[in-house]
């Protein structure tokens, strides 16, 4: 997408500061519905789903002990990936936006939580709560757009690197949790400073994150093999724990990519928010920059509710069990104010996020203006933008939009 | 090895185990009140003693330390999925079974007594603390004791008595009970404190102030000296409201008299508008009423943790130990009682009264 700022047609232009000040007040309205009824069923429904998780993971790694039967192995596994799921998604990223804060459990709460996941809590508080919630999708600040190694918007500029980034977000799929750590302590940023100049900060975040790293590895890929050692499951219980923990990256990855990537989810540009961004204004980023999944009861619990992924960026710190509630009142407003509720099945996002990665890992305009006939050119071209200099990718690169908006206006 | 040193090698095996969590967590759900726990209790029989009181008899956790007549306790307690925190007075001596029990007295509009009276079932289970207060009985007792209780004042001294009356050895004690209650039908206890009497353990005044008035302490007709024949023989325990205990304590200071109060600090935190807010390290700012906590502390100077500065991110988030603050984005009011740190986002709470904020963080 391009930034809304530098579209055609901008997709809030119809709306005055008067309409957005209300959208804003109106908003307010439906989360202040949810706070006043806020009470014990939700305070039950976090508790449940904490008490479910634990004694399914225990059950699970119980049943992996004996592993070395296929039946076992497959039933822990899958047991220990819905575990895994369950405990990064619902719980840990919601416990973690302070959602459940109001029940003053220090068990249950954004200060005190800790997740089963790479990224320590509170180096996915600051990136994630406080940078990508508050920034949501302005190219430059929020660094989710792409984690900084991938373009998922026209307006990132090209650079012959991106060719691969289908490969770098498959790779970050399957080890999305170690690519979190990594981002949250922006690494990429921090070792490209020479070694004695770096942060105390930094340091000692990425002490920490190895602490962590190295006490997860030791929970999965070793205490829990060893505890097999009796029924000569060590292996296929350490199997078994790599596996889960590749189903829960891709599972995760894929909904969180389905938030913001799919086609048609929009961008804003820096310059074009205000310093004193106005409470409907922070809202209306909020709607058009997310994108939601239908789909069963399951598939929304499965997902952390992210499915609701509009709902969850306009009210982060509302219990996530209530989105599903306030989802048709949001909708109402999208349709009021004529702004385009973003939702779509989880194959149809997932296939839509993958596209625009693939498609943006091109030059602007390279897929569009790409036929059968003329395939050998472009290729050519694509050879001499990847292995020429900046000057001859800006000229190569001019030329393919000219071309791709005559066809535009062709078509 | 010594088993000590096993249990501990086990222990970080198993913490190990189940990291990011304490294995405390995972036996948490199979063994709430283990040893090892944070105190909790389960409630085991809910007694309705008036129309508005009731006792609630808990099983406490492996780590209740005990206690002895006339202490109290916190107790947290969800309503409406909320935590709070209450004290109350244990109405029991140590018990044969090992339970607790408090008695609540259900005021209008309060959020925690109504809740424990009317509405927690048998099977629940609410947080503790151990056990405080010094407000008991010496040992040995002194020989002549005077009780003076009103309202639920009665709960300490309902454990001590119990206490007394069910030793194997009986207690040769003289003991006046002068108890003061709103009528007949609300004093707590009633039946067992007549049957008490009725068996000559104690001497039973009960003022009901419907028909009596309010005992007045001084009064040279009607006043203490007249209901209580060998006052200056006596040593004094009592529990009430704030005027009568005052007013003993006035009466028996001028007098002479040995005396022990218990005094239930109904804690009333003043609401207003802006406030002072205090830190740990004894900084104090003064703020108003539309100013974020966040942004009047960082005037001050104070270096405060802070995000998004909009609500989003909870990266601001400190325990408020005393006071009251209002979201400044729907006027909500949160109010916490001394001991309780309930954590706020400073960036959208304005101070609505003295407020004292845990900052540094004691603990990560």
């Amino acid at each position: 997408m391009t930034v809304i700022t530098k579209q055609a047609v901008n997709p809030t232009a119809h709306l005055t500061p008067a309409d957005i000040e209300l959208l804003g007040i109106e908003l307010d309205a439906i989360r202040q519905d949810i706070l006043d009824s806020r009470g014990e069923s939700d305070a039950a429904y976090i508790r449940k789903v904490v008490d479910v998780q634990r004694k399914l993971e225990l059950g699970s790694r119980a049943v992996l002990i004996a592993s070395i039967f296929p039946p076992a192995w497959v039933l822990g596994t899958v047991g220990l990936s819905v575990a895994k799921i369950l405990e990064n998604m619902e719980i840990g990223h919601n416990v973690m936006h302070g959602q459940w804060d109001w029940m003053r459990d220090s068990k249950i709460h954004s200060t005190t939580w800790e997740w089963d996941n790479a990224s320590t809590a509170d180096g996915w508080k600051h990136s994630h709560n406080e940078i990508h919630h508050t920034y949501t999708n302005i190219v430059g600040k929020d660094n989710d757009l792409g984690y900084g190694i991938m373009r998922v918007d026209e307006d990132q500029r090209w650079i012959p690197m991106y060719l691969a980034q289908p490969l770098w977000n498959f790779i970050n799929a399957c080890f999305f949790e170690y690519g979190i750590a990594a981002y949250d302590l922006e690494l990429g940023k921090n070792l490209a400073v020479p070694k004695e100049k770096r942060s105390e900060q930094f340091k000692e975040n990425a002490r920490k994150t190895l602490r962590k790293i190295r006490k997860q590895a030791t929970k999965d890929y070793l205490v829990h093999p060893a505890l097999s050692i009796p029924t000569g499951s060590f292996l296929p219980t350490l199997a078994a724990n790599f596996t889960a923990n590749v189903v829960r990256n891709v599972w995760s990855h894929s909904v969180i990519m389905c938030g913001h990537f799919p086609e048609g989810v929009e961008t804003f540009e820096k310059k074009s928010i205000p310093d004193n961004e106005t409470r409907g204004e922070w809202y209306l980023r909020q709607m058009l920059g997310s994108a939601n999944i239908s789909g069963s009861k399951f598939m929304h619990l499965m997902t952390g509710n992210l499915s609701h992924q509009i709902e969850h960026h306009l009210f982060p710190d509302l219990p996530s069990n209530r989105y599903a509630e306030v989802a048709p009142k949001v909708k109402a407003l999208f349709d009021k104010y004529d702004l385009h509720y973003h939702e779509a099945s989880l194959p149809a996002q997932v296939y839509s996020a993958w596209h625009k990665v693939v498609r943006l890992s091109l030059p602007n305009g390279w897929l569009a203006t790409t036929t059968p006939t003329n395939a050998p050119q472009q290729l050519a071209l694509l050879y001499k933008m990847t292995t020429g200099g900046p000057k001859v990718r800006r000229a190569a690169q001019a030329r393919l939009q000219q071309q791709a908006r005559r066809l535009e206006t062709a078509a | 090895m010594p088993t000590a040193a096993l249990l501990d090698r086990l222990r970080r095996v198993a913490d190990a185990a189940v990291t990011p969590l304490e294995i405390d967590d995972v036996l948490d759900v199979f063994h709430p009140l283990r040893s090892g726990a944070p105190l909790r209790g389960r409630v085991v029989e809910v007694r309705h003693e008036t129309a508005d009181a009731a006792t609630l008899v808990i099983k406490p956790g492996k780590d209740w330390a005990g206690h002895v007549p006339g202490q109290y306790l916190r107790v947290g307690v969800d309503v409406d999925g909320v935590r709070l925190w209450r004290t109350y007075s244990l109405t029991h001596g140590p018990r044969p079974d090992g339970c607790i029990s408090i008695t609540v007295k259900a005021i209008p509009d309060g959020t925690v007594s109504q809740h424990l009276v009317r509405r927690v079932r048998v099977g629940q289970l609410i947080q503790l603390g151990q056990a405080e207060g010094d407000f008991v009985l010496p040992d040995p007792l002194p020989a002549k004791l005077l009780l003076v209780t009103a309202g639920s004042g009665i709960t300490p001294v309902i454990g001590m008595l119990r206490n007394l009356f069910s030793r194997a050895v009986p207690v040769q004690a003289d003991i006046v009970l002068l108890h003061s209650a709103l009528s007949r039908s609300e004093v707590i206890f009633g039946e067992e404190l007549r049957g008490y009497a009725a068996a000559g353990l104690l001497r039973l005044v009960e003022l009901h102030t419907d028909v009596d008035g309010v005992l007045d302490v001084a009064h040279p007709e009607r006043g203490l000296a007249t209901i209580v024949a060998d006052l200056a023989e006596r040593t004094t325990y009592a529990c009430g409201p704030v005027g009568l205990l005052d007013a003993l304590e006035e009466h028996h200071t001028a007098h002479g008299l040995p005396l022990h109060l218990e005094r239930f600090r109904t804690e009333l935190i003043a609401i207003g508008e802006g406030g002072t807010v205090a830190f740990a390290d004894g900084t104090v700012v003064e703020t108003d009423a539309a100013t974020p906590i966040l942004d009047a502390a960082e005037s001050a100077g104070v270096l405060m943790p802070s995000g998004c500065r909009i609500g989003v991110c909870f990266g601001c988030v400190l325990p408020l130990r005393e006071g009251a603050v209002r979201d400044l984005r729907n006027g909500e009011l949160t109010v916490a009682a001394p001991g309780d740190g309930v954590a706020i986002q400073t960036c959208i709470s304005a101070a609505a009264g003295a407020c004292v904020i845990d900052h540094p963080r004691s603990s990560a």
